[in-house]
């Protein structure tokens, strides 16, 4: 396959960015999308040019540090897959691919394609666990029955792994999708039960500091979402705020 | 004893943690308010050990070179994770678990380690749920468990395949509680460049920012490092891009004896190389061989046509398949432990059953699991006598249930329909035993330096079971470190913080600058990849699944090539003081092709087979692992001198008190 690959660089954090074109060729059906950006790299290091940089890490969808903004959806075409799992044959030759980094005001640009997500752990510090001590002396671990559907429920919201696509696919930048993931997991668990309310509210309240916008519904989130996070939760986090907000 | 004390307490061995824990000092709570600990790594055992002393009291610094804590690899590991519960009655003890491990391990490991970890399994189950994990559970509220290799029981607790995820977010929540408490500070994306000592005893680091690039001191009372394994030596394997030695490797260098680096698990069922550029390979959990049966065909020209394109595995009876698992080991069939399994495959492949274009794949089928699940299903759902297609819907039903996320990854990466057609699997690089030497006390050689996790090469020997990484790692963060640590650090009540403007901080940071200043003015012929491939090739041709002296001698000759020909001519653009990942891998790929070298060497000392190394010279008639107990009873721990040739050999000798040495039998 041969490419045009319409890159975001961006010097630093400080700095102005643009788009760069680069042509690339030999690229086979088989290769992951980072594997092509590999390929690229090699190429722009042979040539004494700086590499483009990228966030990634355990390349098998799970660890939720890759990212991009790929022909303007995060994750690129593919559905229910990261940007390491997409694959070249997605594409056909002579494709042009606009690459961009996660584009949100509280996702700032550190370097190319790389933004900093921080945002995210400060809404997991404000919040998202329960307070018990790991010391290890708890119940026994079957002394609670959890009903199979609420604690499978449970588990579809936690697998969020945290890589900002929602935010990248939403108009208006919202975190909603994320915050209502953890918010639901713990709702669902009577272990998370009994701080429900201190937690939602303490999750959206950061949630707004960080200068995340607000939720229309449009959906865009869900679709996007590489683990296939459902919007239930982000109706399960407007019933728990709203409760948790009138009781006072 | 030697050199090496292990450390381990007298007394009977049921009661040794328990006697320790007591005997040991610990440090009162206002003192703990004035000690610093470093904790570098934030997977299981990183992550489990900052919340845990942060909530005891200390002030933690934790350490990742990930944008965020919850990145760590430790959320790859997908199967599950195994407590000696005996919710399934089945058996199932302490005892039972530390003697799985032992044999697991093949005679390699620490006793009293082992049967903590085992005592302590329980405790992690308990403490997980109370932390929201969500684990499997069956309709009437009670948690569930599958089986994995190498056990007879049914031990191991899931969280669908995303096991480690799971766990690791529940760290990372306990980090994250006591990161809202102001009780630790968590730096991420910054890579440890150094152990700094101070009289002797490890007193922080050396850290590079990696958005700006600045080189930071931080100090401390103690460092844990819990920075993983270092199976990227291999260049592909089933770890992260980023998982590397540095950390480890900078202690080693600093005085950390390192053990047994040349046991190394390859796991076998992994997603085979499709091509040249492939950067990573992905595991297919281990559960798996719950349900899918691993074979190859029985005729050479079968594999043959399956190769070419020209017969599909469907097409293939029952009779004209090789069921080799089930035909060499038939006590454990498809469950025999990850290095059995892995030989097992390459023996077939070596001799021509390969079943991919290259010949080094063979197939994990689910029809029969499916069928089987679909006439269940059937039953349980009043459909009296199902039609096969009914059957087949039902079951495939079951399967996605239960392994949803691994058909769904396979089919994304390779294309075809998992559910239709029998998977390809190969052996890959996936978890490495060995590590930094600790004592019982998780202390390595150097006073005040901790190591946890898979980065210590306590308690799997020379095979790790499945399911039991998780296991360890939080076992030695949630409960062994938080006492251990303490009774070290009771004798620093008084030292006061230890300043950053000591020499021993200056020369450190000196050193660190020179090195990565040396890396950027590398001639330029190569890029760090072109490296880190060579490199790979040469471990896993040489250093591989089968390894012999001639092999080994050779690699240990071309990685010492290797490593002179990179710092003379490797290529590493742009600056020190901005974000920089050809800088990052430079300095990774730097220490791999160290450690690359003493693994060689480690392998070529070991004139025996055990667990995963084995060496072609020692194997029984049958082709099995060939045990030499009479030399090699020993853990490998090399002393630093320099080249890793120059590495000098302490050896601890293993004791068996409470387990009769045998010849692993999975038949």
């Amino acid at each position: 396959m041969k490419l045009t690959l319409k890159i975001w660089r961006q010097k630093d954090a400080a700095s102005k960015g643009q788009m760069v074109d680069y042509p690339i060729s030999g690229i086979d059906g088989d290769m992951s999308f980072l594997e092509m950006l590999d390929v690229l790299n090699e190429e722009l290091n042979n040539k004494g040019e700086q590499p483009v940089e990228f966030d990634h890490d355990c390349r098998e969808g799970i660890c939720g540090t890759c990212s991009l903004q790929i022909n303007g959806e995060p994750h690129g075409p593919d559905r229910m897959v990261t940007t390491c799992q997409l694959h070249m044959r997605k594409f056909i030759d002579g494709d042009t691919i606009v690459i961009e980094p996660f584009r949100a005001t509280a996702f700032p640009v550190i370097k190319d394609l790389i933004v900093d997500r921080s945002s995210f752990d400060r809404i997991q510090q404000a919040g998202g666990y329960i307070s018990v001590n790991t010391s290890g002396h708890t119940v026994d671990a079957n002394a609670i029955p959890i009903d199979k559907h609420d604690a499978d429920e449970a588990m579809d919201a936690a697998t969020c792994i945290g890589c900002g696509a929602c935010v990248a696919a939403c108009k208006n930048a919202s975190a909603m999708l994320f915050t209502s993931a953890k918010v639901s997991q713990f709702a669902l668990l009577p272990q998370g039960r009994v701080e429900a309310e201190d937690r939602v509210r303490n999750m959206v309240r950061q949630m707004d500091l960080e200068g995340f916008g607000n939720c229309t519904n449009t959906g865009a989130c869900e679709v996007e979402c590489p683990k296939g996070i459902s919007l239930d939760n982000i109706a399960r986090m407007n019933r728990e705020y709203l409760s948790a907000t009138t009781k006072g | 004893m030697g050199i090496l004390d292990s450390k381990v307490p007298s007394g009977p061995l049921a009661e040794k943690w328990t006697k320790h824990k007591n005997e040991i000092h610990l440090v009162n709570p206002a003192n703990k308010r004035n000690i610093d600990i470093i904790v570098v790594g934030t997977g299981l055992a990183g992550g489990s050990a900052a919340a845990t002393l942060a909530e005891l009291g200390y002030n933690v610094k934790t350490f990742c070179y990930q944008d965020s804590p919850r990145r760590a690899h430790s959320i790859a590991a997908q199967g599950g994770i195994n407590a000696a519960k005996n919710y399934q009655g089945d058996g199932d003890s302490p005892y039972r678990l530390f003697y799985d491990t032992i044999k697991g391990g093949d005679y390699r490991s620490r006793e009293a380690n082992v049967y903590r970890l085992a005592e302590e399994s329980a405790n992690i189950i308990d403490q997980c749920v109370a932390q929201g994990v969500p684990f499997a559970r069956e309709y009437g509220g009670m948690l569930d468990n599958r089986s994995f290799g190498g056990v007879l029981v049914s031990r191991t607790f899931y969280a669908k395949g995303q096991t480690g995820q799971q766990l690791l977010l529940g760290c990372y929540a306990a980090m994250n509680r006591q990161i809202n408490r102001g009780k630790i500070k968590s730096y991420n994306r910054h890579e440890m460049l150094d152990l700094v000592l101070v009289d002797g005893k490890a007193r922080g680091i050396i850290a590079r920012d990696l958005v700006t690039g600045e080189i930071e001191r931080h100090s401390g009372h103690a460092v844990v490092l819990a920075t993983g394994g270092y199976g990227n030596v291999f260049f592909l394997s089933t770890n992260a891009m980023g998982s590397n030695v540095m950390a480890a490797w900078r202690a080693h260098r600093r005085g950390a004896f390192f053990a047994n680096p040349c046991f190394t698990q390859i796991h076998p069922t992994c997603i085979p190389v499709s091509g040249e550029h492939q950067s990573k390979l992905t595991l297919m959990s281990e559960s798996l061989r719950n349900d899918g049966r691993i074979w190859v065909p029985k005729r050479l020209e079968d594999a043959e046509a399956i190769r070419e394109g020209k017969l599909k595995p469907t097409q293939l009876v029952e009779e004209e398949r090789d069921y080799y698992l089930e035909r060499r080991y038939p006590a454990f069939g498809n469950l025999v432990p990850r290095d059995v399994a892995s030989r097992a495959a390459k023996e077939r492949c070596d001799a021509g059953f390969g079943v991919n274009k290259t010949g080094e794949a063979v197939f994990l089928d689910f029809a029969s699991a499916i069928m089987r699940y679909g006439r269940e299903k059937a039953m349980t759902s009043g459909i009296k006598e199902p039609d096969e297609h009914t059957v087949r819907e039902l079951g495939e039903e079951v399967i996605e249930e239960k392994y949803g996320n691994l058909f769904q990854m396979y089919e994304k990466i390779v294309d075809t329909n998992p559910y239709k057609t029998p998977m390809m699997i190969y052996p890959a690089v996936h978890y490495t035993m060995g590590g930094l030497w600790v004592d019982y006390n998780l202390q390595t050689t150097i006073p005040g330096c901790y190591c946890a996790g898979e980065a210590n090469f306590s308690d799997h020997g020379a095979n790790r079971l499945g399911a039991s990484a998780l296991m360890q790692g939080l076992a030695d963060g949630y409960f062994v470190l938080p006492y251990t640590i303490g009774d070290y650090l009771s004798y620093d009540i008084r030292t006061g913080k230890i300043s950053t403007d000591l020499p021993e901080f200056e020369v450190a940071e000196a050193g660190v600058r020179e090195r990565l200043e040396k890396l950027l003015s590398g001639k330029g012929e190569h890029s760090v990849d072109y490296y880190h491939k060579k490199l790979g090739k040469i471990m896993w041709n040489k250093c591989g699944m089968a390894r012999n002296a001639g092999d080994l001698q050779e690699a240990i000759d071309e990685i010492a090539e290797l490593r002179a020909d990179f710092w003379e001519n490797v290529r590493v653009p742009g600056v020190l003081d901005n974000m920089n990942q050809e800088l990052e891998k430079a300095g990774r790929v730097a220490d791999f092709l160290e450690l690359g070298e003493l693994f060689a060497k480690d392998a070529l000392h070991r004139n025996e087979s055990c667990g995963g190394h084995f060496r072609e010279e020692y194997q029984t008639p049958e082709g099995e692992a060939l045990r030499d107990d009479m030399n090699f009873k020993y853990v490998a721990a090399w002393e630093y001198k320099g080249e890793p040739k120059d590495a000098v050999l302490h050896k601890e000798e293993l004791k068996y008190e409470n387990i009769e040495l045998k010849t692993r039998s999975y038949k």
